[in-house]
């Protein structure tokens, strides 16, 4: 399956790009997408944990399985106001 | 409604936009940029949001707040981009038949876009720049 990965604020600079179109194995987890972060970036290694997790414009578990055409983003701690 | 701006925020407007005649008072809340943060000189502020998502949160938050307060009516717009110190980076209107219920709305509102709305700021110092929040956290 398809989903699109969004980055925002620190994890867009880390990551370079503002989104990533990634093809997952059926029953994939934002945790799983995570780790695989984890594993490309060194500077995520030490992020054990996800940050929040939103997955189509709302929050969601990060154990929430991912579906075909979803819409990924995880959300660094917030600092609005 | 619209929350998130590129421009600079018209408190006015905001104001005009939720005033009625069975109002009393209203409160005003205007977050500014400071030149500092945590023994550190700040001079500019970049905001960031994930927007669909911020504009759907600020939403909900209002909401939660009308039900709680349902006499007041409330106004947010939290501006986005490159700010300087002492531009302000959101402004928030509660008014209400009575002064009480609109300072509480008002508080409980910046108060709740802080714990949950998806904006992030990137401060700039002599030392350099940095996302706020994120060292050390996760």
């Amino acid at each position: 399956m398809k989903i699109r990965l969004l980055f925002f604020a620190v994890l867009r600079d880390i990551a370079g790009v503002a989104e990533r179109e990634l093809i997952l194995a059926e029953g994939t987890t934002a945790r799983d997408v995570w780790q695989s972060l984890r594993e490309s970036y060194p500077k995520l290694a030490d992020y054990v944990q996800p940050p929040m997790t939103a997955i189509n414009e709302s929050y969601a578990a990060p154990d929430a399985v991912l579906r075909e055409g979803d819409e990924l983003a995880f959300i660094p701690p917030v600092a609005g106001g | 409604m619209q929350y998130l701006t590129d421009d600079p925020i018209d408190p006015r407007a905001l104001i005009q936009s939720v005033l009625r005649r069975s109002d009393g008072a209203y409160v005003l809340f205007e977050g500014v940029v400071r030149d500092h943060h945590e023994g550190k000189a700040v001079e500019s502020i970049f905001y960031d949001a994930y927007r669909p998502m911020a504009e759907k949160e600020i939403e909900r938050i209002v909401h939660e707040v009308e039900q709680r307060y349902p006499d007041t009516a409330l106004a947010v717009m939290h501006r986005l981009g490159h700010l300087v110190v002492g531009d302000s980076s959101i402004a928030i209107v509660a008014a209400s038949p009575h002064r009480a219920e609109a300072f509480e709305a008002c508080r409980m509102m910046i108060d709740r876009i802080k714990e949950t709305v998806p904006i992030w700021k990137k401060e700039r110092g002599p030392g350099g720049e940095e996302w706020v929040g994120w060292q050390g956290r996760c």
